[in-house]
């Protein structure tokens, strides 16, 4: 689904590549896991796919489904099935949450050449995905994440990503700033969409998240590289060791 | 132009206005006109707007009548060309209302607005003077006198609808007075279309409550300027609303002292700038008694070398303790091309009192902007909806929902795709 090869990428500000040469294939269905210290490019990685201004491409390409992700706009990624669960979701003072994700979901079906869904539809479609995690009716009322706890934030984020419905979803640091039962809501939340069609890259410092939802491969990376690839294993040997060791490796 | 309506040697004219307009012009001697070397124009150049320089005439016809409120039970009062069209009105009105127009009210000597016209204005002549107040008030010829004794009142909208492409007064001033614990909601649209110059006085009677709503826009090159000046009586509240788009130079000044203990007052308005796009907001809201409460929530959204102006002044005299003062205005500025001047000012002499404002002016919210893009948004889409969040708080001022829904639809057909 995912094909990611050689890339290289930077801040546009910057001369410097924080991503050197990344190597990654996401199968349908599969859930990667990516675990690195800081600043070995985590976030980068999830600004490039999701195609954040401010970030330069310099070498490489990333596909999805056999098509160029890189030359089209943020937008287009998403309506294409691409979803990026932020590590610090935006608070917007004045936007509905509700009147966000139709805009956001109907935006999609619009480029997608599909009919809008219906207000009554919609508020049917979200209040049952709601339920789902435990979400209270307040919390859809009020502006996007505004006033939200950091559980709030993170399951808010969930909740769009059951309402639209992606086929890759980047989780990056989903399970910063949760403590243990917001971040079981969290997994389970991702855990009930898992599917043979959809696939996951989460992104984490820690290999806690991955207890909840296990990954079928796991990624470390370092410096800007894939320094390791595993099976769920290798996230537990990280846990043990920490990122030391494989650090000095890269040396 | 042919603004001079009133013929200064008629016979019939009451006592009382013939004495405004003797005070009035000797006051004009003493008065010299607005100069932008005075503090109190430093950001907005009052040249253009003086008669003198013959500019004040609409070049384009604001033709047809604004829909903003179509969704609203209301009664409509129409003055195409200053004159109240009473076939096209909405009469009869509650009888807990009375209109007269201005021309009759200056021939009535024993008019309940001889008591009252003018001497809000005058009184809010100092510390500043007000030429184009005062010019008002002494070439005024169209507007209405409105008395409002009850509660049992729809809102009524003026609507200044300037259909015929005839020779246009430039004055018009309203003079409206709420006894005590009555209640009305005045809803002004398409003013542009008839006055350059426009003042309000509102005398709000004790325990009474005024909400104003005013849509501004659709004059290009045309110049205008508006005033109000209210006065509160104890326990009353005011809430009035401005929302300004698509003109060329405009200055809304507004005056409100706050008299009587325990009254609010709440003005705001949002602004939606583009291009040759100059609009002022002046305000000087006197905190007289004790226990008051005033609010100012100024919003603008400006592109494309469009200027903003805020000046706002909040003044708490010494007998004004536990008064409670705030005030905001911030622009959303969607280029380097485009400018807020901002001057907020508070003056204190009680040492009881809450007072704070805050002004700001900055870009789009790149990662708020990315953060709906990245949900599938379009960029032109996403903007949008920042600058309409942005504008919302100053629309959450408007006390009633239907009203704030109405002109919030307003808003978003006015901003560009």
């Amino acid at each position: 689904m995912l094909s990611i090869k050689n890339l290289h990428a930077g801040l546009e500000s910057e001369q410097k590549d924080i991503l050197k040469g990344v190597d990654m294939d996401v199968e349908a269905g599969a859930v990667h896991a990516v675990m690195g210290p800081n600043g070995s490019g985590k976030s980068t990685l999830s600004y490039i796919l999701a195609g954040r201004d401010g970030y330069d491409v310099t070498e490489g390409t990333v596909e999805l489904d056999g098509s160029n992700l890189l030359e089209i706009e943020p937008e287009e990624r998403a309506a294409d099935g691409l979803f990026l669960a932020f590590q610090y979701p935006v608070e917007i003072a004045g936007v509905g949450n509700m009147n966000f994700l139709r805009t956001a979901l109907n935006a999609q079906r619009k480029a997608r050449g599909e009919d809008p869904v219906s207000a009554a539809d919609f508020l049917r479609i979200v209040r049952a995905k709601a339920k789902d995690l435990g979400i209270e009716g307040d919390l859809l009322k009020r502006p996007v994440n505004f006033g939200f706890s950091g559980g709030e934030k993170k399951r808010n984020e969930i909740l769009h990503m059951a309402v639209l419905q992606p086929r890759l979803c980047i989780l990056d640091e989903t399970d910063s700033g949760l403590d243990v039962d917001a971040l079981k809501q969290v997994a389970e939340g991702v855990n009930s969409l898992r599917s043979e069609q959809r696939s996951f890259l989460v992104i984490t410092h820690y290999q806690r998240l991955l207890n909840y939802i296990q990954p079928d491969v796991v990624h470390i990376l370092v410096d800007g590289r894939i320094a390791r690839k595993g099976g769920p294993d290798l996230a537990l040997e990280v846990e043990e060791n920490g990122y030391a060791d494989l650090m000095a490796e890269m040396e | 132009m042919g603004v001079r309506a009133i013929q200064e040697n008629s016979d019939s004219r009451s006592a009382w206005h013939s004495n405004v307009l003797h005070r009035a012009r000797e006051l004009v001697k003493s008065t010299g006109p607005a100069q932008r070397r005075d503090e109190y124009w430093k950001f907005t150049d009052p040249e253009g707007l003086n008669v003198s320089s013959g500019s004040v005439s609409p070049t384009r016809d604001a033709n047809g009548q604004s829909t903003v409120f179509d969704g609203i039970a209301r009664k409509r009062i129409i003055l195409p060309s200053g004159s109240l069209d009473r076939e096209k009105s909405d009469f009869p009105l509650s009888s807990d209302v009375r209109i007269d127009e201005l021309k009759d009210v200056f021939f009535d000597d024993s008019h309940w607005c001889s008591d009252l016209f003018s001497t809000l204005e005058a009184r809010g002549q100092a510390p500043v003077q007000r030429p184009f107040a005062l010019e008002n008030r002494l070439h005024v010829n169209s507007g209405l006198a409105i008395r409002v004794c009850g509660r049992q009142i729809q809102p009524i909208e003026i609507a200044c609808s300037s259909e015929d492409s005839a020779e246009k007064p430039a004055y018009l001033r309203h003079v409206l007075k709420l006894d005590p614990d009555s209640e009305l909601t005045l809803l002004e649209t398409g003013f542009l279309g008839i006055g350059a110059n426009t003042v309000i006085e509102v005398e709000i009677g004790d325990g009474a409550r005024f909400n104003h709503v005013r849509i501004q826009n659709g004059m290009r090159r045309f110049r205008s300027i508006t005033h109000m000046f209210a006065r509160l009586g104890a326990g009353s509240s005011m809430k009035s609303f401005t929302a300004t788009a698509d003109t060329d130079w405009l200055r809304n000044e507004c005056v409100v002292d706050l008299a009587g203990e325990g009254s609010s007052a709440h003005v705001s308005g949002t602004a939606i700038g583009n291009a040759n796009f100059h609009q002022d907001d002046t305000l000087f809201v006197k905190h007289l008694a004790p226990n008051c409460e005033s609010r100012q929530v100024f919003k603008k959204v400006l592109r494309n070398g469009a200027v903003g102006v805020f000046q706002g002044k909040i003044l708490v005299e010494p007998a004004a303790q536990k008064t409670d003062g705030y005030q905001l205005s911030q622009a959303l500025l969607l280029d380097d091309d485009a400018q807020f001047l901002a001057k907020p000012e508070l003056e204190i002499y009680a040492d009881d009192v809450a007072c704070s404002h805050g002004s700001t002016s900055g870009g789009l919210d790149e990662d708020a902007l990315f953060y709906l893009r990245s949900r599938g948004i379009p960029e032109s889409d996403a903007k949008g909806m920042l600058a309409i969040a942005f504008l919302a708080e100053a629309v959450e001022e408007i006390e009633d929902e239907q009203l704030a829904e109405a002109v919030m639809q307003q808003i978003q057909a006015w901003l560009p795709a």
